[in-house]
């Protein structure tokens, strides 16, 4: 075992990659993760209007221009999340296009009740996950204050609590689903200016979560995968580009939650997991050096001082330009952090950025680099310069001070902030939603929303959930992937088939078709290829397919068909020939084949077999089984 | 529908009540309720009156909420008890030397709120330290003071409210502010406005009606920049006027000053909701300050000088005119002895002919009836048709382009002074607030097209 104790972050040894720890690195870090995943549902209209679903456009109308500003939760307190935003003071514009929002989408209309197809498919994958579906259900606003929407909150309800699904051998549990309203797509970000597009807004959505029941990275992944093939194979939810998406969850023993917000693809997942852990592990040892020297939250001064006129000299350098534009330098000294700033947190990427990352998110200043530390490489200020800025703070040379400037109050902002970053740094680990970045490090989005950002809905009722209701759903509810697989096993068919099987559309064809197999020349196996080869023109699904297949089955046991004439038809199936019709054919075939110039047939015996073989078949196709004209093909050239 | 008027099971009536009662499982408690379809925990939450008595509230630890069905109960345990602290922050509004002293008249609506569990509604927070916690930005502009005159919604206004507000707008003028604030709810904001603006006439400042149309316990809400641009109205402008001050377009941008006779209520939802017709606005209001639209309004003065005349003869009614109408309408209102018909009529103020007894008999009976347009926009004039001479004749008076809902709270004002119909024509048709204007801008009706080319063009280019 490669004990995970002996790699020190603190030393700067290059951080490990993915793969190079094991099952028991990962437990020995005490690494849990879960999955929070979004999936659209396959919906005509949005889940609160009547505007239609899934129609994206990259052309506009029309703007809004709105703030946002927090608000108390039902419980009488701030969310953290909401409070952080408002400090940001975005101005948040909506681009409007004609044909896929409406004046509820604009947050200028009350809602009209649930889309009454949204609730039933969601239903019907909370039943398929084995969750306990509620009586009532209450429509909940979850505040998002980024402007990701424009109430600044997302309706959204809960369906079901409390399932769980099969995972080698053990049980996932799943935590709850839920039924919500799609955000804005973020068009930019850039300083307090923020853009939405909104014509994915509202779009119907289930949120599946998951418990922290994932102790690996690539477990995460493949818990991801199945979970969404399990909606998939419901037939209710939306694929392709943006249709789904997942948080995931990370934390270590002694860590805490990070949720990496919206990971576009499941491949990403396994690294992006493994870095957060990583990045945790690091703040971990950050917190105990931290602790060692006495440093706390309490003990950590707000020592801050505005340097402008220290920087204003400052030969040749960006930060004197800033400072000639009317920009403020704050310089925000960090007692008890000496030699930690540059510990690495993920791949290329050290602790210095949780600094800049606040500064860029809270502060809005986002040209970087936005923040400068006395005692890192970067050499923007002279020597001299730095030296009167540990004196204006009070601090030695090895004391490290952060130094960020814009528009006075941004800097201040951001020098408000790096504070509280640094108090968070003796506490751990922060609990944070994190963004994937492309390289599958993580950054700063904003802090961890908690419960306080509930809010029930005063604007609809609750919906009752009927018995009724819930049997009608819950009568031809498609198996999970699960089931389908141990069924297609039992029918003998192999495992790398059954599994691409289970999660097809193509399986409801196969689950009607294979009582008409009985012991016919065709497989389970044979009947499984044959529905997954993509290549044939057929529909797949039962009510579309069903009669060709059922015909092509029946002519198939009654040996009038051949099973290749299944393969290679487009209409329906030729007619097997009798034997003596089908030495005839073989016989013309052959000897067209025969008369063909031998210029580029193998000399060897197989492959020239084959080669020969090759040019007659194309004729003999689906009427002439491939075994008799093998055997007659020897025996011609023998 | 009333609840058990027990705090402890809040909001919950039999068959839920006996249920909670049986497990002694209090609003507030923490539990874990087994039923047919599962187990579940959360806090037992109070109960919507208006819901129904079957189902549980539950706040989950993730904060939903989830209802069960008592029917499919079968035990509760209770661990614990957690009762919610609901309270608006409340910091001591900070007194600043020279800046304008405004006060902030409650009557309901929603500036600051709180969710009230009874009927699942928000309730309005209104102290000035509940403000200043909410929106702290107050402070910057004024120096405020209020008081909560009422606290109903716009819909429960009545006479009773409107004499009590203008009243107390009179003693809060001769106390000296430099400017009054009134919070109402919008359905009914217009009325209130027109009618201030009958009761209180030559304020020496000015008089500002505000609310909200997003309620304010959203982020999204438009409480706070209405409150701050009407508190910085108050505070700072010249505009010794009654008014409204609501968005202008329904982006955060900027308020629009409604004169408050000239005003409406003109979407069920949207922001920018409130419309002058017939003319236009006052001016407009964002943080950078108030900048008029026209010269002629009244100036702010440093005197305390203001005629209040806080009366109303409710007797009165409003008739929405609608083809095939039954001459037994107006004899009901004549028969139940009302003493004032504003009617809304078709066209340039036109109603059937079946209607002329009716009309004919009232007239006769002494009752006052003024003629309005329900186009909204535009003049009475019924001299162009022959309807509209027979009906001059019949004892309806055109009230020129009073919107119908001024003319009627004008008419209840006009009928709380006197009871002789020519004074109270007299009184009617004397314009005391622009309820009546010599005549309509060109661009005093601007009801624009979506579809139209350059309309589309200009919704492109500007926040809408």
């Amino acid at each position: 075992m490669n004990d995970v104790s002996r790699y020190d972050p603190l030393q700067g040894a290059p951080l490990p990659v993915l793969g190079a720890w094991g099952e028991d690195e990962y437990q020995s870090l005490g690494l849990m993760s879960g999955l929070e995943v979004h999936q659209q549902l396959q919906t005509s209209k949005k889940l609160f209007c009547r505007c239609p679903a899934g129609r994206y456009t990259g052309e506009h109308h029309a703007e809004i221009l709105r703030h946002m500003r927090p608000t108390l939760s039902e419980m009488g307190d701030y969310d953290g999340t909401a409070l952080m935003e408002f400090k940001t003071r975005k101005n948040i514009t909506y681009l409007l296009n004609d044909e896929t929002v409406c004046t509820y989408e604009m947050d200028d209309a009350p809602p009209f009740e649930m889309n009454p197809e949204a609730l039933d498919h969601a239903v019907r994958v909370s039943l398929m996950l084995g969750l306990q579906v509620v009586d009532e259900i209450h429509i909940a606003r979850k505040q998002y204050l980024d402007g990701s929407i424009p109430t600044g909150f997302q309706r959204t309800a809960i369906i079901g609590v409390q399932g769980a699904v099969p995972y080698r051998g053990r049980r996932i549990g799943i935590r709850q689903l839920s039924i919500e309203e799609d955000s804005c797509r973020e068009v930019s970000d850039r300083g307090h200016s923020r853009v939405y597009r909104t014509d994915r807004l509202g779009m119907p959505l289930i949120e599946t979560v998951t418990d922290p029941d994932m102790h690996t990275p690539w477990d995460v992944a493949a818990v991801c995968d199945e979970l969404r093939r399990l909606a998939r194979a419901s037939g209710l939810v939306r694929t392709g580009v943006g249709a789904a998406r997942q948080d995931v969850n990370v934390s270590i023993r002694g860590g805490s939650r990070v949720e990496i917000k919206g990971v576009p693809s499941i491949k990403r997942i396994p690294r992006l997991v493994h870095n957060e852990a990583l990045r945790q592990r690091s703040l971990l040892a950050i917190r105990d050096v931290l602790r060692e020297r006495g440093v706390t939250a309490e003990s950590l001064p707000d020592a801050s001082r505005d340097v402008t006129s220290i920087v204003q000299g400052a030969e040749g350098s960006y930060l004197r330009e800033a400072v000639a534009g009317g920009a403020r330098v704050m310089a925000v000294p960090l007692p008890g952090f000496e030699g930690l700033v540059s510990t690495p947190t993920q791949p290329h990427t050290r602790f210095l950025k949780e600094f800049s990352d606040r500064v860029r998110v809270v502060a809005c200043i986002d040209t970087l680099p936005n923040v400068i530390c006395s005692t890192s490489e970067i050499s923007t200020l002279s020597s001299a310069e730095w030296g009167r800025i540990e004196r204006a703070c009070g601090v030695g040379r090895d004391t490290p001070i952060m130094v960020v400037w814009g528009d006075e109050r941004d800097a201040r902002t951001a020098a408000g902030e790096i504070l509280l970053r640094a108090r968070e740094a003796c506490e751990g680990v922060p609990e944070e939603t994190r963004q994937a970045l492309p390289d599958d490090t993580t950054g700063f989005e904003r802090v961890l929303p908690g419960p306080s950002r509930m809010y029930p809905d005063t604007d609809l009722p609750p919906v009752v959930l009927a018995a009724d209701r819930l049997a009608r759903l819950a009568a031809d509810l498609p198996p999970p992937p699960w089931e389908r697989r141990e069924r297609l096993r039992r029918d003998g068919v192999g495992e790398d088939l059954a599994d691409r099987l289970a999660r097809h559309p193509a399986y409801d064809l196969y689950a009607h078709l294979h009582p008409r197999l009985g012991d016919g020349p065709l497989s389970a196996t044979g009947l499984a290829s044959l529905l997954l080869d993509r290549d044939l023109p057929r529909p797949s699904s039962v009510p579309a397919a069903g009669a060709w297949w059922e015909r092509a089955l029946d002519e198939l046991r009654a040996g009038r068909v051949l099973p290749e004439a299944i393969w290679w038809s487009d209409g329906d199936p030729a007619a097997a020939l009798p034997p003596r019709e089908a030495r005839a054919a073989f016989d013309a075939a052959w000897a067209e084949a025969a008369a063909a110039p031998p210029s580029g047939l193998p000399e060897a015996d197989g492959p020239r077999r084959r080669a020969i073989m090759g040019r007659v078949m194309p004729a003999l196709r689906g009427r002439v089984s491939g075994r008799q004209a093998a055997a007659w093909l020897e025996e011609a050239t023998s | 529908m009333s609840g058990n008027g027990n705090e402890d099971y809040k909001g919950y009536r039999d068959p839920a009540l006996a249920v909670l009662k049986k497990h002694d499982a209090l609003v507030w408690s923490d539990v874990t309720i087994r039923t047919d379809r599962g187990e579940f925990r959360g806090l037992i939450l109070p109960r919507n009156e208006m819901a129904d008595p079957e189902h549980v509230v539950l706040k989950m630890s993730t904060g939903y909420n989830i209802g069960l069905h008592v029917g499919g109960m079968q035990e509760i345990t209770v661990h614990g008890r957690k009762v919610a602290n609901y309270k608006i922050p409340e910091k001591a509004f900070p007194y600043s030397e020279g800046k304008p002293r405004v006060k902030l008249l409650g009557t309901g609506g929603t500036i600051a709120s709180r969710l009230d569990y009874r009927t699942g509604a928000v309730i309005p927070a209104f102290s000035p330290g509940e403000l200043y916690g909410s929106v702290p930005e107050l402070a910057d502009v004024c120096n405020l003071e209020t008081e909560k005159l009422y606290g109903v919604f716009s819909e429960n206004m009545g006479p009773e409210q409107w004499i009590g507000l203008a009243e107390a707008i009179g003693r809060e003028i001769a106390a000296g502010v430099d400017g009054i604030v009134v919070g109402h709810g919008t359905d009914t904001m217009h009325h209130t406005a027109a009618i201030l603006s009958f009761m209180v006439q030559g304020s020496p400042v000015p008089i500002v009606m505000v609310g909200s149309q997003r309620s304010s316990d959203r982020p999204s809400s438009d409480a706070a920049i209405n409150l701050m641009n009407a508190a910085r109205t108050a505070a700072t402008s010249d505009l010794a006027e009654v008014m409204v001050c609501m968005f202008g377009p329904t982006s955060d941008q900027y308020g629009l000053l409604h004169q408050g006779t000239r005003v409406r209520k003109m979407h069920s939802s949207y922001r920018s909701t409130f419309r002058t017709l017939s003319d236009v606005p006052l001016g407009k209001v964002d943080q950078d300050g108030v900048t008029p639209f026209r010269n002629d309004y009244s100036r702010r003065r440093a005197d305390r000088d203001v005629t209040v005349k806080a009366v109303f003869d409710d007797r009165v009614s409003l008739v929405y005119y609608y083809p095939g109408m039954k001459p037994d309408v107006i004899d009901s209102l004549v028969d139940h002895g009302y003493k004032g018909i504003i009617i809304a009529g078709t066209g340039l103020g036109h109603v059937n002919r079946p209607l002329y007894p009716a009309l004919e008999r009232a007239h006769k009976a002494g009752v006052s009836m003024f003629m309005t347009v329900q186009t909204l926009w535009g003049f009475v004039q019924m001299y162009v048709y022959e309807t509209g001479r027979e009906i001059m004749e019949l004892g309806v008076v055109p009230a020129a382009n009073m919107l119908p809902e001024v003319a009627y709270m004008k008419l209840g004002w006009a009928l709380g002074q006197t009871q002789d119909p020519a004074e109270v024509a007299r009184i009617m048709l004397t314009p005391i607030a622009r309820d009546i204007t010599e005549r309509e801008p060109y661009n005093g009706y601007l009801v624009y097209q979506g579809g139209i080319p350059e309309v589309d063009q200009f919704l492109s280019e500007h926040w809408k």
